[in-house]
């Protein structure tokens, strides 16, 4: 059985390889990451979860243009699939009802996101 | 210089392209690369490489890591094949196999032992933070030409170093050697043993401290104590501000608590330590001093400041102390220098003023033992594979048939040693735990497996991989070079060089083995030597008790009667120092007819009157103390070094001057050996000192159980000192324990020759049952022609005889030139006779031939018709 449950990070990593679009490589993501959280991973860290999720099939990835600055080796570009499009939005949905079952809260914090 | 270029370490890059999975090279690769460069533009090369390192580090996870190609699973087939056939063979040749490991795990464990020995001796003082730029200060002085170093020095010289050359050092700190004091908590009353320091001491040895800090011993009242004597006095109370005495006398309080001082120290009986400034103003002698730079009495530390070294120091310091004497004193020349802690324990003998070594001799003595034990073990291992190569080469012969290439053999034959090195290892391990215990108490240590010690483990397993290499290179590299051809047809005999190589190993064994033996004679027969040397007086039933206090003393005659009304001693004396050493010694002396340019050094001991008699030492000439003349309180009894010394043909009679003050000669007795029983008796005077105390020397009765009288005389002791400590020593155990480090050393030496023996032996007893095995035929046939049990038995013995007889012919004189060069360590000392390696050779020749014959005389005995019907 393929595993479908997305951890926090790997939720986190599936975003912000969709914000960043067909700039989508390792080390854009862990840049971005690290711009969007302050934390400091490795690119070897972000790598692996890409792996993951590409395994669960939320990612697929295919080699990309090349740069001089790179050496001339070309970038590998993960894209979201439809599957993890959904998984994303069950992710955001399963936590929505959980907030609105919880009202005390959900009253006060007004969702910023 | 030409700058290197701008681009990722290219270490990093290649460890990155070894580990990592091939379709992920490029797209990381360029990753790390753009990483790399962009940080570049902005940081500095140093911030971008070290990125670039960390991370090609983090990349080590198990998804990009390369995948195992198919075959290392055949790999591993086959090392699981190598691994049966190493057990298959060793039972099929269960002595062979079990020699090999019996020698090898002796031999290992002998290895470990040692050196865990050499670890421990080589970690004292290591644990001082500042231990390589601390250093004591000693001193060379010339006696009549000849130089004595000395490790104690004049107490004004602190001073002057601080004052005069303060820019060398960062402390200077004097000290007292450690002593046993009483130290008093309300009504608990123990001896402890601590030094009086000035308030640096902590800063310089950066104590670790648990309460308070180092400077507490600014304060002449305070003091600073260890956490086990904190423990013994104040159990779990807080002791910082509690007030405690030393000797009755000097009354301080706990400023600070420090970790006891480990077991690898100098310092590490130090249980407190106490303000120098204290010491000055309690005790009258050290404020009183004739002349403060006259006695040598204390031990000065220094730290250097930084960029100093030992030697520039020391040669600046070197006149520090003769600028400041009289004429009388600078006779003596007194040279300072500065030894440094690292060396304290392990050079600390001084001939001539020169290093001459001191324990590093008996590291480098067990260091080569060890190393020879293991090689020794090595050869067995390999002189039985050689012998049996004969056999394996048709097992070579089938396996090559049926297509094995050169390198599984060798990977074959490698494995086998392996595995025989790893189980020898895994049973050294076994034997040095149980063995530790024994050797800790032969050797007066606390070694430990150091099981958490992952370095020491790589270390111990590299060192099982080289001996298994070793030891089984010779089938590895050369049996499996023999053609399949060549090797069934039979007629495969192991080279010449192959029965000379395991000749010459036999010979290197055994000379080793005969080494050993004589030089352990020889340090056994020293010992022997001095504890026979008459010690002048006798040391049986004689009980030294210190007296700690003047109560015994002022009572001393009521002591007397009591006891010896009740039958328990003898008698008993007072005297400044225990029988078995000599404390005090002045330069104060002269005589008529004195050679003014003689510098002296004379022992002198206080005693009671019927000191003599007490211990029973010998008058040569004229008599002993009597306490009912009263001139003999200004009277002299000295011994017959000192009547020779002085140059007097009759000596009773004679008049000499102490301060000054003349003394007549009295008496002259047999010499008394009070220091190393190794060295020659110093000049020593007695007289009569009316305040003699602190040793009160009791004479048993001899038809008194020793337990009994002791304890009437503790009862008695009480009674005068109820709140002393009650501290005594047989004179004779303590006589006997000046023999301790030579005997520690002999035991250990006796011990490791006898295992050596024991490897040399499994050698020859695995040559010989192979060669009784290969000889089986010829013998049949000997026997058939009418040979007796015992033609045969010597013709077979003979062969190893001589290999003997040659070690033996090398290893004595060497050894007899190695121990005759020992033994001039000592004064009194031995001369290695020639019965000596004498006796070693007939032993071992004795013991080869009980080996051999085990094989030879069954071989000998077996009926030629069952031996010639073989195969």
């Amino acid at each position: 059985m393929i595993e479908t449950r997305l951890g926090d990070f790997e939720e986190v990593i599936l975003l912000i390889a969709g914000i960043l679009d067909d700039e989508a490589y390792a080390l854009k993501i862990t840049e971005e990451f690290k711009r969007q959280t302050g934390r400091e991973v490795s690119i070897g860290a972000v790598h692996s979860t890409l792996d993951r999720l590409e395994q669960k099939g939320f990612v697929k990835s295919a080699l990309g243009e090349a740069t001089a600055i790179r050496g001339g080796k070309r970038k590998r570009i993960f894209t979201i699939t439809a599957l993890g499009k959904r998984v994303l939005k069950d992710a955001m949905d399963f936590k929505m009802s959980l907030w609105k079952q919880y009202p005390l809260l959900a009253g006060k914090l007004n969702f910023s996101f | 210089m030409r700058r290197q270029p701008d681009i990722p370490p290219r270490l990093a890059t290649w460890l990155l392209h070894r580990f990592l999975r091939d379709d992920l090279a490029e797209d990381v690769g360029g990753d790390l690369e753009e990483r790399f460069y962009t940080l570049r533009e902005n940081t500095s090369r140093l911030r971008a490489q070290t990125d670039y390192w960390y991370q090609v580090l983090f990349y080590i996870r198990p998804f990009a890591i390369r995948k195992r190609s198919r075959q290392p699973q055949l790999y591993r087939a086959m090392y699981k094949n190598y691994f049966t056939t190493s057990l298959r063979a060793m039972k099929k040749n269960k002595l062979h196999a079990a020699i090999n490991i019996a020698g090898l795990s002796v031999g290992m464990t002998v290895a470990i032992i040692i050196g865990l020995w050499i670890k421990d001796e080589l970690s004292y003082e290591k644990h001082f933070d500042n231990y390589s730029s601390i250093g004591r200060v000693l001193q060379n002085v010339t006696n009549n030409g000849h130089v004595d170093t000395w490790w104690s020095v004049p107490w004004p010289l602190a001073d002057e170093l601080r004052k005069k050359y303060g820019d060398n050092f960062t402390h200077v700190v004097l000290a007292t050697d450690a002593e046993n004091a009483v130290v008093t908590y309300e009504d608990k009353h123990l001896s402890q043993s601590g030094i009086f320091a000035e308030p640096d001491f902590g800063a310089l040895f950066t104590l670790p401290m648990v309460q308070g800090g180092h400077d507490a011993l600014q304060d002449a009242s305070s003091v600073l104590i260890s956490q086990s004597l904190a423990r013994t006095y104040f159990a779990d109370g807080d002791p910082i501000g509690k007030i405690i005495t030393i000797n009755t006398t000097m009354t301080v309080h706990v400023a600070g608590v420090y970790k006891d001082i480990p077991e690898q120290s100098e310092f590490n009986n130090v249980h407190f330590i106490a303000p120098w400034q204290l010491l000055y103003n309690e005790s009258g002698w050290i404020k009183n001093m004739h002349d403060p730079w006259r006695p040598n009495a204390f031990s000065l530390y220094v730290g250097l400041a930084a960029n100093r070294s030992f030697d520039a120091v020391s040669l600046m310091i070197k006149d520090a102390k003769l600028k400041n004497l009289s004429t009388e004193l600078a006779k003596k020349k007194p040279a300072l220098f500065i030894h440094p802690m690292s060396r304290w324990h392990l050079y600390s003998r001084f001939k001539d003023g020169f290093q001459v070594g001191g324990l590093i001799t008996y590291v480098w003595l067990f260091a080569i033992i060890g190393v020879f034990v293991v090689l020794m073990a090595c050869m067995n291992f390999m002189n039985l594979s050689t012998a049996r190569s004969e056999k394996r080469a048709k097992e070579v012969g089938i396996r090559k048939a049926i297509g094995s290439y050169r390198s599984q053999l060798i990977q074959q034959f490698f494995s086998e040693s392996l595995v025989t090195v790893l189980l020898s290892f895994t049973l050294a391990l076994l034997l040095v735990q149980l063995s530790l215990p024994a050797f800790n108490l032969v050797a007066g240590k606390q070694a430990a497996l150091p099981w958490s010690d992952i370095t020491l483990w790589l270390y111990a397993i590299g060192l099982c991989v080289v001996i298994g290499l070793l030891a089984g290179s010779y089938p590895a590299l050369y049996l499996s070079s023999i053609t399949a051809r060549h090797a069934l047809k039979g007629g495969f005999r192991a080279s010449k060089g192959s029965s000379w190589s395991r000749k010459v190993m036999v010979v290197v064994q055994f000379t080793v083995s005969v080494t050993m033996i004589i030089g352990t004679a020889v340090v056994f027969r020293q010992i022997q030597h001095a504890k026979n040397r008459p010690i002048g007086y006798e040391t049986d039933g004689l009980v030294a008790v210190q007296t700690n206090s003047s109560e015994l003393h002022k009572h001393i005659d009521a002591v007397r009667n009591e006891l010896q009304q009740a039958r328990f001693i003898v008698d008993v004396a007072e005297a400044g120092s225990p029988t078995t050493e000599s404390w005090s010694s002045t330069s104060a002396i002269k005589w008529d007819g004195k050679d003014p340019d003689l510098s002296v050094d004379f022992s002198n001991v206080g005693v009671s009157a019927n000191y003599g008699k007490t211990i029973g030492w010998e008058i040569a000439q004229g008599r002993d103390f009597n306490r009912d003349i009263l001139s003999d309180s200004n009277a002299f009894i000295v011994n017959e070094t000192a009547a020779n010394y002085m140059g007097f043909t009759t000596p009773v009679g004679e008049v000499v001057y102490w301060y000054d003050q003349p003394i007549k000669i009295v008496g002259v007795i047999k010499d008394i050996v009070s220091n190393s029983p190794f060295e020659p008796v110093k000049p020593t005077f007695y007289f009569i000192d009316p305040n003699a105390g602190g040793f009160a020397l009791f004479r048993i009765s001899p038809d008194q159980p020793a337990q009994q009288a002791l304890g009437a005389i503790e009862r008695v002791y009480k009674k005068y000192n109820p709140e002393k400590p009650f501290t005594f020593r047989f004179v004779d155990e303590a006589y006997a324990q000046k023999f301790g480090n030579e005997e520690r050393m002999g035991k250990l030496a006796g011990i490791f020759t006898s295992l050596a023996i024991f490897i040399s032996c499994l050698g020859i007893f695995g040559l010989s049952s192979f060669i009784a095995e290969q000889r089986t035929k010829e013998i049949g046939i000997r026997k058939v022609h009418g040979a007796t049990v015992f033609q045969v038995w010597r013709m077979v013995s003979t062969d190893f005889v001589v290999l003997v007889v040659v070690a033996c012919c090398i290893a004595m004189p060497v050894a007899y030139w190695l121990a005759s060069q020992w033994v001039t360590r000592y004064t009194y000392h031995t001369n290695v006779s020639w019965f000596i390696p004498v006796f070693a050779a007939l032993t071992i020749l004795l013991i080869t031939l009980v080996t051999v014959s085990w094989h030879t005389v069954q071989a000998a005995k077996t009926n030629p018709v069952k031996s010639l019907r073989t195969e």
